[in-house]
């Protein structure tokens, strides 16, 4: 194997509305096949992605939420949310349907500086 | 003259815009926009002044999709896809703030 490196995938767009967040949800699910270190961090609009009490029967489109809740099956564990994003949308950690690590702003920041990779969504 | 927006209000400057140029008139909040009916967002008080003159509607299906069904900002009126389509229809003019 070679060698590891850090990727970070950044969510920034609200689920249903575009493709972005299905989207980056299938590459991560990829990501993870190759044993790499995959942080994904949720900022901006992106925070919704992970709003509890998703339910999409009423615009005939499939419910991906629940596939947050199975990634730490893929050894994908490191779950980032910026907390201003939140405090923004009137969201706390208690509205998230998955355990995540809730960073400032400035932290946030210098985590994305640390990564080898990252792929923006 | 019923006005469309379909952009969250925290990502795109669609809804401001709409809300500083109609007087008067019916807003329908649909796909992303309607984070902007969630009570508790920062454009909050932005809705609720424009509220005062204008009527607001949120599209149900699109609200309980982001799980927000249960947060609804008090005076904001769902609406079911028929609910849309009467709004249309009762309306002269419909404006899509796309």
């Amino acid at each position: 194997m070679g060698d590891v490196k850090k990727f970070m995938f950044v969510n920034r767009k609200a689920p249903y509305g575009t493709i972005y967040a299905l989207e980056s949800l299938e590459v991560v699910l990829i990501t993870a096949a190759f044993d790499q270190d995959v942080s994904l961090a949720f900022l901006n609009d992106g925070v919704y992605q992970l709003k509890k009490g998703q339910q999409t029967k009423g615009i005939e489109t499939k419910n991906f939420s629940p596939t947050y809740r199975a990634l730490e099956d893929y050894d994908v564990e490191k779950l980032y949310v910026e907390k201003e994003s939140l405090d923004e949308r009137g969201l706390s950690e208690d509205d998230l349907l998955v355990p995540v690590t809730v960073l400032s702003r400035a932290e946030m920041g210098t985590l994305m500086d640390q990564q080898d990779v990252v792929l923006s969504f | 003259m019923l006005h469309i927006v379909n952009k969250s209000p925290l990502t795109s400057s669609a809804l401001e815009n709409c809300l500083s140029i109609a007087a008067s008139g019916e807003v329908l909040l649909i796909e992303d926009a309607v984070y902007a009916a969630a009570a508790g967002n920062a454009f909050e008080a932005k809705l609720r002044e424009a509220m005062g003159r204008l009527k607001v509607y949120v599209l149900q299906p699109d609200l309980e999709a982001r799980g927000m069904g249960d947060r609804l900002i008090a005076g904001v009126t769902a609406v079911d896809y028929g609910g849309f389509v009467n709004l249309t229809i009762s309306n002269n003019t419909c404006q899509s703030w796309l």
